[in-house]
């Protein structure tokens, strides 16, 4: 044995198989390292969200109108604003979300029109969103001479579409044929087995995908810069410009005025917690589901 | 109607005498509706909803076009090499804020793919696998923080931290190289490419580490264990066999991120700077991106020539955009095809 071990070639072999388990050492280590590096910059910003938010929340936040410079005042305007504008987007974007979505899952599955609007709709996914906002601009603003609610609104409708149409396909493909199949053959027409069987059947999938629209949308800044614009008071009136809280952020942040900057970390505070609970309770649903 | 069968074979075999009841039809069913119109009309909403989401891609590509039209037929193709911004006299280039975008881009694909892969290593190899789940939420999270978020905390909080620590150290440390100290030099504060390279790519590191881990998780386990019972350590099945195998999806991820990080918009018009001359290649230079020079001066710009040149940066953008997206998805198509065949 010890002679075996002793050969100039067993030594090599073993020395290679160290230095490959050094390297899978130093690769494994580096990959947790990565981790954490991931972990790190999760809890560094929430953490710093909370520090410096939370100073900012009092009641005055949620019942008074955004102030001027050095005056008190609070976010109810842009937090009703972003209320309005993220419920309506969600109304109007989540029928056609599902319904093409419908489309895709039911009645086109490999045709070339759905693929191309499979593709079409994953471009759609991650454009940037600034773009939809020069989109909308071009057509209702310009138009119409003038920044409004409305305009918002349809900004946000189009970034809830294609998110929908993505769950709702993939939650369709997720119901077993045979529960269509058993349906048909009771004589059930088409449109009855999609609504009462294969649609009930993904609810919780589709939920979560609209809760994800809604988080997806309440976050978003660029598309309402040109769109809803701001103001600086309560409105709900959705053709004058319509205050939300990301826009109010920006504005807010980037000043240089201490009680407008400590409003904004009040808002990222209540936008950051909306945004992450409402992920969080699309997640749960989806666990509960499995 | 139907009563309930009395148990017992018998009820099966011979219903009538099990229940003592006579035979008889089932009772008259009320007749289902079978009119082929609500279907018809169910069919006709959801190829239209298809159909305006199709149209949607085309009548953004259309008013793009036609938003810039003035500053397409003055400048032409020029526009992407001019790097004159100046609104006072009219005159408009997009050099500048297309070096912006692509150059935050590119530093946070270098740091985005690297911390990706590992994770993604982490999460399918090493991770025990009650870990697996909430670690892999924790990073997807890091997607859901509005980007808003992320540039009102890279602007206060993290500018100034790394410019004390890690911007002065390094204009001290290289400011005599010659070629380094360059990419180097500049205001220390905080702003500029660097920052904004560096908060792109946390943006983007769940986008890559979670198609990352997807495609590693499709490899058959049969390969890897193949691969482990040659004696492969970790690393190695990792490297020479998942990563091959997955090669597509792993390009489809990082082109899903460029395509991110491209287009993001807040958090980078929050820390670039908002400068729109371009007289040194330093990292720590402050700059001007598509997204954030369309941020910031749309709403102001009146109609004319300015407009449409931030339009025409608009449809760059785009254009960008949409051919990276269109490659990841092409790629990631790629890896489910190869999957199809193998199985």
């Amino acid at each position: 044995m010890s002679a075996v071990l002793n050969s100039p070639a067993q030594a090599a072999r073993l020395a290679k198989f160290a230095q490959r388990k050094q390297l899978n050492r130093v690769a494994l280590v580096l990959s947790f390292g990565a981790m954490l590096f991931g972990l790190f910059w999760l809890f560094w910003i929430l953490w710093e969200t909370v520090r410096l938010g939370i100073g900012g929340i009092a009641l005055a936040t949620f019942t008074e109108m955004t102030p001027a410079p050095n005056e008190i005042g609070g976010l109810a305007n842009a937090i009703y604003g972003s209320f309005l504008m993220v419920m309506l987007a969600t109304f109007v974007g989540t029928p056609i979300g599902i319904m093409a979505g419908i489309y895709l899952a039911e009645y086109n599955t490999q045709g070339p029109l759905a693929s191309l609007t499979r593709f079409v709709n994953d471009i759609l996914l991650s454009a940037p969103s600034i773009v939809i906002g020069l989109f909308v601009y071009a057509i209702v603003v310009a138009r119409f001479q003038s920044f409004s609610g409305w305009a918002g609104v349809m900004a946000l409708a189009l970034i809830v579409i294609p998110v929908v149409i993505r769950t709702t396909e993939n939650m369709l493909q997720l119901v077993p044929p045979g529960l269509r199949e058993a349906a048909y053959a009771l004589g059930a027409p088409k449109w009855k087995v999609i609504t009462g069987i294969t649609l009930k059947a993904a609810r919780s999938g589709v939920v979560t995908g609209i809760l994800l629209a809604v988080a997806r949308i309440s976050g978003e800044t660029a598309p309402l810069l040109f769109t809803a614009l701001n103001n600086q008071f309560w409105t709900s009136n959705l053709d004058q410009p319509m205050a939300s809280l990301p826009v109010t952020i920006f504005k807010f942040a980037m000043s240089p005025y201490e009680n407008w900057q400590s409003l904004a970390w009040a808002g990222v505070f209540i936008i950051t917690m909306a945004v992450l609970g409402l992920n969080i309770l699309a997640r749960v649903l989806t666990r509960k589901k499995d | 109607m139907s009563s309930t069968l009395p148990a017992g074979r018998n009820a099966f075999d011979f219903p009538a005498k099990a229940t003592n009841r006579a035979m008889t039809n089932p009772p008259p069913v009320k007749p289902v509706n079978r009119s082929p119109l609500p279907d018809k009309i169910f069919g006709w909403l959801a190829l239209s909803a298809a159909l305006l989401t199709l149209s949607l891609l085309f009548g953004i590509l259309a008013s793009l076009v036609i938003g810039a039209w003035p500053a397409i037929a003055k400048y032409g193709l020029s526009f992407l090499t001019n790097s004159v911004w100046d609104p006072v006299q009219n005159e408009y280039g997009g050099l500048v804020m297309i070096y912006g975008t692509l150059a935050t881009s590119f530093i946070a694909l270098l740091i985005a793919v690297p911390v990706s892969f590992g994770i993604a290593l982490f999460l399918t190899e090493m991770s025990p696998a009650w870990l697996k789940r909430p670690l892999g939420t924790a990073i997807e999270l890091l997607a859901a923080v509005p980007s808003i978020v992320y540039g009102m905390w890279g602007l206060l909080v993290f500018g100034p931290i790394l410019a004390t620590y890690v911007q002065q150290p390094l204009q001290a440390a290289f400011s005599d190289v010659p070629y380094l100290g360059a990419l180097f030099s500049g205001p220390p504060v905080g702003i500029g490419i660097l920052s904004a390279g560096i908060i792109l790519a946390i943006m983007i590191i769940p986008f890559i580490a979670s198609v990352m881990r997807d495609v590693f998780e499709v490899t058959p386990v049969l390969l890897k264990e193949s691969a482990y019972g040659l004696g492969s350590t970790t690393w190695e099945v990792v490297y020479k066999v998942v990563l091959p195998y997955t090669k597509s999806g792993v390009m489809g991820g990082i082109m899903l991120g460029l395509g991110r990080a491209l287009g993001e918009t807040m958090a980078v018009t929050f820390v670039i700077g908002n400068f729109n001359q371009l007289d040194s290649l330093s990292l720590f230079q402050a700059a001007n991106s598509i997204t954030s020079a369309l941020a910031n001066e749309f709403a102001e710009a009146g109609e004319g020539l300015h407009q449409a040149s931030l339009i025409y940066l608009g449809l760059v953008l785009f254009f960008i955009t949409f051919v990276v997206l269109s490659l990841s998805k092409i790629m990631l198509s790629q890896l489910q095809k190869h999957e199809g065949a193998s199985t």
